[in-house]
């Protein structure tokens, strides 16, 4: 299979071409000029990881909501999933810069954390 | 609730006949359909006081026109509402339009208009720097000015109330009955009844005429688009600029604002009757807008435009083109104040007067009022004053220190202001009208959110409840979480 | 009366940096005055992460990226006032601000950093002809509602310019639950970083539509839906290509306005191509001890640029603050740093002869180019000569001219330029 991607690692935005295999294995990386390009392409074929930034309920603060983000990216395909599980969530007040609101996330691993005081 | 008189349509003409007949001892209810008062051709037009060389001579319109200029410095000085008595200036770029001004003076002498001159190529430069060169000479009226049209509404029909009467808005009349020597309106807040009924409903006012059978006049919606410049172009500008008249109207002008903005327009399309709610600006109209006032004044580009927008004349369809102000021949306790396009607005004062007379000689048994408050206290402008000033101001209330609007730098205290005066605003729009908060270059871009903040707070709603300029106009949808 | 050694007005990431750097070079009463009820600026609704990669070497979020400077100016005493508004800049220095605790005040100070930031093009600027429905708003406001207020402005969303609050919009909007259906963008190209398009746009399934834009607003109380169209490449709607896009939402992501009502006031020389002041490597301005860093004297994309270019304005006003306004305001007197052919402005456009380092000067470019040169030259010199793959107007890019090179330039005109 032959996958059309541009390249996001430097503001050039090279456009590759990834040949897989029917395993989703990385046969060959074309039209990167630099080797961050080639591990791009790899990771956005097999593996492909977000950072999702959102935010979530707080009840009794001084503002409804409190930014969150992932500790680490997750999977792309669950951040809809990921998003769910903030939504339903509501933390009280008073929320700290970096605390964990929610641990590993859709068993991702990944924990949500604040990154704003409320 | 029974009234003595309803008057349909809180526009200019509407609120300032409210405000008169405020002066007599009666129970007396403006009615608007809209969610604030000013809402119709009045929040969009040219904010132009014209000194009345154009209407026909002898015609109502005429007679108005000239009286209501002279009247408006009084009226906006009663009612502290923003008025510049600039003059205004028809220029000639050919000899025939030099005959045009001829005809014009000739005109405006027989109305009536005092003061008028005729003036030289050199005397229009040394008036107007930035004028285009082709200019050759021009008609000076000295009586002419600008006025905020929409902040002479709002105070009218505050000072009505502060007189008693009572504002009922988004109560648009759909029904009209008439049994027992009682008029029966049914409008959206419920039935009221009145004794009398003065239909100022703008461009809806032949609809609403029809409710009593009454089908003598009809109106279609005649559009005019504007630009509105930033202040910066204030300096390219000194006084109102027209071009020569043609059949459709005075063409377009040229104009500072009384706010310090410049203003460019109007077109003027004709709509269908159907098209009564039609305030869409369009590619065609604002360009045709650039084009002409090009001719005017080169320099002036719409480089700093802060907005473009539309508004409706109503305009009679027929040959006759008068103000219709009389006791309908359907209902003589009915009155139609109907047709009031251009010069509408200037005229409103002179029609307020007129239409008073008319009701006190139509029934002489309502006493004036001994205590008829005629000042309309003016709302505090943080701008405007010295820095001295504004530190005692906000030395006796904090909220006149927190800047809401950077751009025209508005203040908590005189948006809170805005709400709470006697016809507060309900909406965004609203308070922009009454305030200038979101008037700026950046739109509302920063203080948007904040005055919806303020509206929901002092409201007592949700953030999501407050809308743009009422009914379906909402701003937000629900919490995110 | 108050009195001050410097004032920073505006307390976002540029002058919280300058405000820091001025205080670590010496300066000693140092006030930010800042028009938000909090520091932070804009960053405190880009939830977003991407900040801080080149300056603190890992990403961040826009909160957490202020956080850092909130943090070290609490271990300062840098004086803070918010909800505090700048209404004047009076001759003399003297600064009028007001707010609901102190009233208005005049501020005394030996130096001014302006760092207002910007704000972003509204609708009335835009030419865009429509109805007056609710529901167009700019992207920022959007970003506002949602992620401070927690509330939806919309549901059916198109989004209007491809900038990156734009982008940023698009993916957020899409998290919460709403339909973004596309972007529409005037020019050939994005105006925004090629990873939001991807991660923002691609990620999302949302639409790009290059030479595209919205030629008309439907609907009298909330919006109902807009026309768009293709342009041609003179910008200009192709008849035929209309179509209507059912939306409740137009976002708007048309450009970012340097927010300079006060350097006007202040009488201030301004650049009309970057709609800032004019500054010298210092970022001193046309007025002496004036100084100006940040999104209000460039707008930026990157916070750590804007970052880097305060801190030089902190050390600039910390120069002059320490040697009594001594230090004389040579802005335009030594060498003049032009753009051309390509080069659509420069940043600083004047540098002092006698300078103590090398310079950064910034630039922007006109268009997409690949495989061009940047070129500086000094008459026939050549001061810098380096080829890149791709410079488009989204990036801005820089380039450094060494202070020996500086001290013995034959001209007092240096060019900034493109070659093949």
């Amino acid at each position: 299979m032959i996958k059309e991607m541009i390249c996001v690692s430097c503001p050039i935005g090279c456009m590759m071409t990834v040949e897989l295999n029917d395993k989703n294995e990385v046969l060959s990386v074309k039209g990167n000029t630099c080797k961050r390009g080639e591990q791009y392409a790899i990771d956005e074929c097999t593996n492909p990881v977000r950072m999702l930034t959102t935010t979530i309920k707080v009840s009794g603060g001084t503002l409804p909501v409190v930014p969150v983000k992932t500790s680490k990216p997750i999977p792309k395909g669950k951040m809809f999933d990921c998003m769910q599980v903030i939504n339903n969530e509501v933390v009280d007040a008073p929320v700290k810069m970096g605390d964990v609101l929610i641990c590993n996330v859709c068993d991702t691993g990944v924990d949500i954390i604040a990154t704003n005081e409320v | 609730m029974q009234y003595d008189v309803a008057v349909i349509g809180a526009g200019v003409v509407g609120a300032m006949i409210t405000r008169e007949l405020s002066k007599l001892d009666m129970n007396l209810v403006l009615l608007e359909k809209a969610g604030d008062v000013a809402m119709g051709s009045s929040k969009a037009n040219s904010a132009i006081v014209h000194a009345g060389f154009d209407a026909e001579t002898g015609s109502l319109k005429a007679k108005l026109n000239v009286q209501g200029a002279s009247l408006m410095a009084y009226y906006c000085n009663k009612l502290s509402v923003p008025y510049k008595n600039i003059g205004s200036l028809v220029v000639a770029y050919s000899w025939d339009d030099m005959q045009t001004l001829e005809t014009l003076f000739e005109r405006g002498f027989e109305n009536g208009v005092p003061n008028m001159e005729i003036i030289s190529q050199e005397r229009l430069r040394a008036m107007e720097p930035y004028i285009s060169e082709e200019a050759i000479g021009a008609l000076w009226a000295p009586t002419a000015g600008i006025v905020s049209p929409y902040e002479l509404t709002i105070a009218a029909a505050e000072n009505a109330i502060m007189n008693g009467a009572r504002v009922k808005r988004n109560s648009g009349v759909f029904d009209i009955e008439y049994k027992n020597d009682m008029f029966y309106l049914s409008t959206a807040t419920g039935v009221i009844k009145a004794k009398y009924v003065i239909n100022c409903a703008g461009i809806f006012a032949d609809k609403i005429a029809n409710m009593i059978g009454d089908t003598s006049f009809k109106l279609i919606p005649r559009k005019g688009e504007y630009y509105l410049l930033d202040k910066t172009e204030r300096k390219m500008v000194n006084h109102v600029l027209f071009q020569c008249p043609s059949a459709m109207g005075k063409g377009i002008l040229v104009s500072p604002t009384a706010h310090g903005n410049v203003l460019m327009g109007p077109t003027a399309l004709d709509l269908d009757f159907d098209s009564k709610l039609d305030v869409d600006t369009t590619i065609e109209g604002l360009n045709e807008v650039k084009f002409s006032v090009n001719g005017v004044i080169p320099q002036l580009t719409t480089r700093n435009v802060i907005t473009s927008f539309a508004g409706l004349r109503a305009h009679r369809v027929g040959d006759d083109n008068d103000f219709i102000i009389a006791p309908s021949k359907e209902n003589e306790h009915f009155i139609n104040v109907a047709g009031i396009e251009s010069p509408g607005l200037t005229a409103a004062p002179a029609i307020a007067r007129y239409v008073g007379k008319m009701f006190r000689e139509m029934d002489p048994s309502y006493e004036k009022k001994a205590e008829f408050i005629s000042k309309r206290p003016a709302p505090i402008r943080m701008a405007e004053l010295s820095p001295e000033e504004r530190a005692e101001v906000v030395k006796k209330d904090p909220r006149y220190g927190r800047i809401i609007c950077r751009c025209e730098g508005i203040t908590e205290g005189e948006i809170i202001d805005a709400i709470k005066a006697p016809c507060g605003a309900r909406d965004v729009d609203a308070v922009k009208r009454r305030t200038r908060s979101g008037m700026g270059r950046c739109q509302g871009g920063f203080c948007g959110s904040k005055v919806v903040e303020i509206l929901a707070r002092e409201l007592d709603i949700p953030m999501n409840k407050v809308t743009k300029h009422g009914n379906g106009s909402k701003i937000l949808y629900n919490k995110t979480k | 009366m108050l009195k001050y050694d410097l004032v920073v007005i505006g307390g976002g990431p540029a002058g919280m940096a300058a405000a820091l750097k001025a205080r670590e070079c010496g300066v000693q009463k140092i006030i930010i005055l800042e028009r938000a009820a909090t520091l932070g600026g804009i960053l405190e609704q880009c939830i977003h992460t991407g900040f801080g990669l080149h300056y603190f070497g890992e990403e961040l979020s826009g909160p957490e990226y202020a956080y850092r400077f909130i943090k070290e100016l609490e271990k300062t005493d840098i004086e803070v006032k918010v909800d505090t508004m700048v209404t004047d800049i009076l001759p003399g220095n003297v600064i009028v601000a007001t707010n609901n605790k102190d009233g208005v005040m005049q501020i005394h100070t030996t130096a001014i950093i302006l760092a207002m930031g910007c704000r972003e093009r509204p609708r009335g600027a835009l030419d865009m002809p429509g109805s007056r429905a609710s529901g167009i708003m700019t992207a920022g406001t959007a970003q506002k509602y949602v992620n401070i207020d927690g509330y939806m402005p919309g549901k059916k969303i198109v989004i209007l310019g491809s900038g990156d609050i734009g982008l940023i919009m698009a993916r957020r909007m899409t998290l919460e639950g709403a339909k973004v259906e596309m972007v529409c963008e005037l020019m050939p190209y994005s105006g925004g970083l090629t990873r939001n398009i991807v991660q923002c746009l691609d990620d999302m399934g949302i639409p790009l539509k290059l030479s595209c834009t919205v030629i008309k607003t439907h609907g009298i109380e909330r919006l109902e839906g807009v026309t768009i169209a293709n342009v041609d490449e003179r910008r200009r709607p192709i008849p035929g290509t209309e179509q209507y896009v059912e939306c409740d939402t137009l976002l708007l992501s048309v450009g970012l306005i340097p927010e300079n009502e006060l350097t006007r006031m202040a009488g201030i020389i301004i650049d009309p191509v970057t709609n800032g002041a004019i500054v010298d490597e210092y970022r001193q301005t046309s007025r002496p001890g004036i100084f100006a860093c940040g999104n209000v004297l460039q707008v930026h994309d990157l916070v750590d640029y804007v970052t880097e270019e305060s801190q030089i304005a902190g050390e600039g006003a910390a120069k002059y603050i320490l040697s009594k306004g001594k230090s004389k305001s040579r802005n335009g007197k030594d060498i003049h740093v032009k753009a051309e052919n390509g080069v659509r402005y420069v940043v600083p456009q004047n540098i002092n002869r006698s300078t103590d380092k090398d310079v950064k000067i910034y630039f922007r470019v006109a268009d997409v180019y690949k495989d061009k040169r940047v070129v500086v030259t000094c008459g026939d010199e050549v001061l810098y000569n380096k080829k890149k793959k791709k410079l488009a107007p989204g990036e801005m890019e820089n380039v450094t001219i060494k202070l020996d090179d500086i001290a013995k330039l034959s001209s007092n005109e240096i060019t900034v330029k493109l070659e093949a």
